[in-house]
């Protein structure tokens, strides 16, 4: 725990990554992986899944070790640990399904170097018993599934009228190509981040018009 | 007691001219291409033309109010930036496709920067450049001008359910004009090397995007604008200048494979962009110096994408590059201040 920072509550602390902290619309972390594989549906769920399995993984050994890992070495260990379970996640979505494995492609592997999870082993794993990294954890993974969830739903839907696969809109749906392309993955995200900026900012402060021309 | 307190930039010279009347100047030359683009090609066109420009103003107004600011729909920027959507568009586009380019033209070129005068690139460019990558088959699919049914029929594709894919076109096509090829000039030049005429352009009798074809008439609405001080005369100059330069320095070289520099000059939306959407104050230079660069860029990268692109068309990407560019255009080309002594370097106060 942070000096000087109040401590939370169970429920608070599981609900850090999931609302308030999320990764992807509030810290923005983690970014590659989210913009390269929402391209549909199962892919973002498949890759939110894996990154929390990880997640989950690398922080109860991290939080359990934080005692033993000298200060010195301790990135070298927590890329280690994280190597360990990303390997792991790597054969078990090869044994799983291996269109998802496919679809995914080096994304899985990359996982090692995805900061949201070095940034919760060094920020709070590493300073936490067990039990309160596990929660924690498990906010940051399941607020980064959903996160790539939205975008990946918004970007099937509009990408190929489909969601999971299911076709919404019929046989005519005309596919918004830019969707399925890089750009769409960045328009999606940056429309999420607009929404979530400007719910935040209403609850901050109500907007008044301005009086007269304001031009600065 | 409550004061009305009025925040202006300088100068704060009463004068004539204010961004609403050039705005407006700048609606009322646009007119008569619209006008011309209805005549071409009838209901579908003045369709397409009357939704988007409202959809522009009505994705400017919700942005007003989301933003909390005073409604921004009288200084006319919106109308215009829905009128010059509409005119860089195909005819026969489907309305729901181009509502969707008005919406974004506003959100994603003008509102996400701040409003007028703080975007980047031109808002209208930018919602063509969206639409072009979203649908690239309903974006190259064209109708044939001057169809004998263009006043009693719309074009199939027009009134397509939103989100659906907008019918075959070509059998209506046919059916309205015989010999019809669904080929732009520039599309025919580079696939099957056939040149279309000067006379074919001038006559608007051309296959090409609503507001493209009367290069005579954009040049008058242009010289009207110049003439008048709203725009600057510089920009339109220098990129039809550099365009018809570099085309003839091709010629030169392969008399054969390349066309004339005025096929180069009146095909396409060399015309339209060069004149009303380079032009655009906002987003580009203001140094004399700066603007001259800013067209020959625009220019050459146009008959750059042209002659070896996979598009046949450039000018769209040639002007966003253009206003990408344009504030770092401006930071070099800084002029220098009467009586400024050039600093030894190392030695600068």
């Amino acid at each position: 725990m942070i000096p000087g920072q109040k401590q939370l509550s169970s429920l608070e602390e599981l609900l850090e990554g999931i609302w308030k902290q999320n990764p992807v619309f509030v810290m923005v972390l983690g970014m590659c992986p989210v913009l390269a594989v929402s391209v549909s549906a199962v892919n973002a769920l498949s890759m939110g899944l894996a990154t929390l399995f990880v997640l989950l993984g690398s922080t109860l050994l991290v939080s359990l070790l934080r005692n033993v890992v000298p200060r010195e070495v301790r990135i070298a260990t927590y890329i280690l640990i994280i190597a360990t379970f990303v390997t792991v996640v790597d054969y078990l979505i090869q044994a799983i399904s291996l269109a998802v494995y496919d679809a995914l492609g080096a994304f899985i592997q990359l996982i090692v170097v995805n900061c949201m999870i070095l940034g919760r082993a060094e920020a709070h794993a590493s300073k936490n018993p067990p039990g309160r990294a596990l929660l924690n954890a498990l906010g940051m993974g399941v607020g980064f599934a959903i996160g790539l969830f939205a975008i990946g739903a918004v970007r099937e839907i509009l990408g190929a009228g489909k969601l999971f696969g299911f076709a919404l809109f019929g046989p005519d749906f005309q596919p918004w190509v830019i969707m399925v392309l890089p750009p769409g993955g960045f328009f999606v995200l940056g429309a999420w981040l607009l929404l979530f900026n400007w719910l935040n900012s209403r609850k901050a402060t109500p907007v008044k018009p301005v009086e007269g021309h304001a031009h600065v | 007691m409550t004061a009305r307190i009025e925040l202006r930039t300088s100068p704060h010279v009463v004068k004539g001219s204010s961004v609403e009347r050039i705005m407006f100047h700048v609606v009322l030359a646009l007119l008569p291409i619209a006008a011309f683009s209805v005549w071409q090609y009838g209901l579908s066109a003045l369709a397409l033309i009357v939704t988007i420009t409202l959809t522009c103003l009505a994705s400017e107004r919700l942005f007003n109010r989301l933003s909390g600011q005073y409604s921004t729909l009288s200084d006319w920027s919106a109308t215009i930036t829905g009128l010059l959507l509409a005119l860089t568009l195909p005819p026969s586009f489907p309305l729901w496709m181009g509502a969707v380019a008005g919406f974004m033209a506003i959100a994603l070129g003008k509102a996400l920067f701040g409003g007028i005068g703080y975007n980047v690139m031109n808002p209208a460019l930018v919602g063509r450049a969206f639409v072009q990558a979203a649908f690239p088959v309903a974006i190259t699919t064209w109708v044939p001008a001057f169809a004998p049914n263009r006043f009693s029929e719309f074009v199939p594709t027009t009134f397509t359910a939103p989100l659906m894919t907008p019918p075959d076109v070509s059998a209506w096509a046919k059916s309205a004009l015989d010999g019809f090829t669904g080929a732009t000039p520039l599309a025919r030049w580079k696939f099957d090397n056939v040149l279309a005429t000067p006379h074919d352009f001038l006559s608007g009798a051309v296959t090409a995007s609503a507001g493209e074809t009367s290069a005579i008439l954009i040049l008058l609405c242009g010289a009207y604008l110049a003439i008048r001080k709203f725009m600057d005369w510089r920009i339109p100059v220098a990129i039809l200048g550099s365009a018809a330069l570099t085309a003839l320095l091709f010629q030169m070289i392969d008399p054969a494979r390349y066309p004339d520099p005025l096929f180069v000059l009146l095909s396409g939306g060399m015309m339209l962009g060069a004149v009303f959407m380079a032009s655009d104050m906002a987003t580009s230079p203001v140094t004399p110096k700066g603007v001259w660069i800013y067209g020959t860029l625009i220019g050459v990268v146009t008959v750059m994408i042209r002659y070896f692109g996979g598009l046949t068309e450039g000018v769209m990407y040639a002007i966003l590059l253009g206003n990408a560019l344009a504030p770092l255009i401006d930071q070099v080309t800084q002029p220098k201040v009467f009586g400024e002594v050039k600093t030894i370097k190392g030695k600068g106060a």
